[in-house]
């Protein structure tokens, strides 16, 4: 490891020269074009295979099961009271969750790039953990929190508020783990940007809001859609967090991944199939988005 | 509050009964069996993303096909798709009703299968744009010096590929370690076989046995945790000494 980092410089002679004979030879059959170009071939053809193998074929396979019947089985699968109600809950939890973490996301940023407190480091390192955390291990937190058994059940309970097997604590568990994407994505961006625009508001009398809405929030935008876009699909997809705290009851609280997972359990590969469908439309839908908005950004910056 | 809270909760659970409980839990052969079985198939699917996340990440920069700027789109698919969906799509060809004629379903290969499947951008991404910005003169330099082609390759390239590679390796490892939705259908969850440690935390859950599977978790969330500090350590002493 610590002899890597010289060596990636040191050009010197002295070393080369040491090895030059066999190298010679190599040379003359490593740089002639062919021997190049065919490892040039060669590399392309595993990267491309290993991911054809892994990612592409799967991918492709799922589309072609789905709709080799014709698109009326999918239709009723789609269209059965149990998958109409398990996506307009999860189309209900993302309404809720990313709206809550967009406005978090984005305060959390300014806090980190532009406050000056002890502790930031840390605070930082905080907002980070749910990547670092099972999701099984947030919705067995959020139980042990909010559960009938949990720090605050008795007070819950005594109130008539249900956490968890109801919604709340599905939004919960959701907001947990798509908690750091618009905070991660909108903090470079903030650091790009400067202070110097904000300052010059606040010189010319602008209030603190006057100044967020006017000159920040302008110059992050696309940074924060990013971040939407992104906590947007791990809220639609999201499935271990979920699971636990939802208690999956079919039509109540069960989302289009936990219904996937119940259609196939129950040997309805139909079913599973179209919502798996619908569900991987859905993240396509999220690369383009995210290829369209790169592609934005580049120009942005280019110009 | 909303992350603080329930990993504060967690500790006490895990500790409440003090340390001797929370090694019963952990020491229980099955939760062993499930913790020793996620750390090393972790390790062989970084293993594994190290060399074939590099190549790739060198492929989409360096070389020029018809197709690229997809397949380049296509990388991060696997943290667009809902994981739940990652393992119906694995069964779908590696599954019981193979059309290939490979079922690898309730085998330890599917825990791989499945979990190179959703790690597979973290070390693409994180060493594409290194390469990205490579010094090709350097490598040019190198060889009409005379070193032929795996002389470059080890001696200029791999040495400035290395932080990223080690980057988007311990990112894949802290999400390997904790991965469960596409494990739940494929791997059949038999334990002391293709149980690992959160589906193992998942089922102690149902069982209402929450001390064990609170153990469990602070397990996983430490491999996870350890592995990401000696990352930043790491990336920290570099900053400072090689510059």
């Amino acid at each position: 490891m610590s002899s890597s980092g010289p060596s990636a410089i040191s050009l010197s002679p002295a070393p080369a020269g040491g090895l030059l004979p066999s190298q010679r030879e190599r040379e003359a059959r490593g740089t002639s074009d062919g021997a190049a170009r065919a490892r040039k071939l060669g590399v392309r053809v595993v990267a491309l295979a290993y991911l054809a193998v892994l990612l592409i074929a799967p991918v492709g396979m799922i589309f072609y099961r789905t709709f080799e019947h014709g698109l009326a089985p999918v239709w009723s699968a789609v269209s059965a009271p149990n998958a109409q109600n398990a996506f307009w809950l999860s189309l209900e939890i993302v309404a809720i969750a990313v709206p809550l973490n967009t406005v978090f996301g984005i305060g959390m940023a300014l806090l980190l790039e532009r406050g000056r407190f002890r502790g930031k480091a840390a605070l930082g390192m905080l907002i980070d953990l749910p990547f670092a955390i099972s999701p099984v291990v947030v919705g067995l937190a959020l139980v042990l929190v909010y559960g009938k058994t949990g720090w605050f059940g008795d007070w819950l309970a005594q109130n008539g508020i249900q956490v968890i097997f109801s919604v709340p604590g599905m939004v919960l568990a959701t907001a947990v783990v798509s908690l750091p994407f618009v905070a991660r994505e909108t903090i470079p961006v903030l650091r790009e940007l400067g202070s110097d625009a904000e300052q010059a508001a606040a010189t010319l009398g602008a209030s603190g809001w006057q100044t967020f809405w006017r000159v920040t929030l302008p110059g992050i935008r696309w940074g924060v859609v990013y971040g939407v876009v992104l906590t947007t699909a791990r809220a639609l997809g999201e499935f271990g967090a979920v699971s636990i705290v939802s208690g999956r009851i079919e039509g109540q609280t069960q989302t289009l991944p936990l219904y996937v997972q119940d259609r196939f359990e129950n040997f309805d590969i139909t079913g599973a199939y179209a919502a798996a469908v619908v569900l991987a439309l859905l993240a396509l839908a999220t690369l383009l988005a995210m290829n369209l908005l790169t592609r934005r950004t580049r120009g942005q910056v280019a110009s | 509050m909303l992350v603080l809270l329930p990993v504060a909760a967690l500790l006490a659970k895990s500790g409440s009964g003090g340390t001797s409980a929370f090694w019963r839990e952990v020491s229980n052969p099955e939760a062993l069996a499930a913790i020793k079985l996620t750390l090393v198939v972790s390790l062989i699917v970084v293993s594994v993303n190290a060399v074939f996340g590099t190549l790739i990440a060198w492929v989409l920069v360096r070389d020029e096909f018809p197709g690229k700027r997809i397949v380049n789109a296509l990388i991060d698919l696997p943290f667009a798709l809902p994981t739940i969906v990652a393992g119906v799509v694995l069964l779908a060809l590696y599954g019981k009703s193979s059309p290939v004629g490979v079922d690898v379903a309730f085998t330890r290969a599917s825990i791989a299968l499945a979990l190179l499947f959703v790690t597979l951008p973290f070390v693409v991404r994180s060493v594409q744009p290194v390469v990205l910005e490579l010094d090709r003169s350097m490598e040019e330099a190198a060889a009409s010096l005379g070193a032929g082609p795996l002389i470059v390759l080890r001696r200029i390239v791999l040495p400035s590929l290395t932080p990223a590679i080690v980057s988007g390796v311990a990112l894949s490892f802290a999400r390997a370690v904790g991965e469960f939705g596409s494990l739940v259908l494929i791997t059949g969850n038999l334990p002391f076989k293709t149980e690992v440690g959160s589906v193992y935390v998942f089922g102690q859950i149902q069982n209402e046995n929450l001390p064990a599977a609170a153990a469990v978790s602070i397990v996983l969330l430490l491999a996870a945790l350890l592995v990401l500090a000696a990352l930043g350590l790491v990336s920290r002493w570099r900053s400072r000494h090689v510059l």
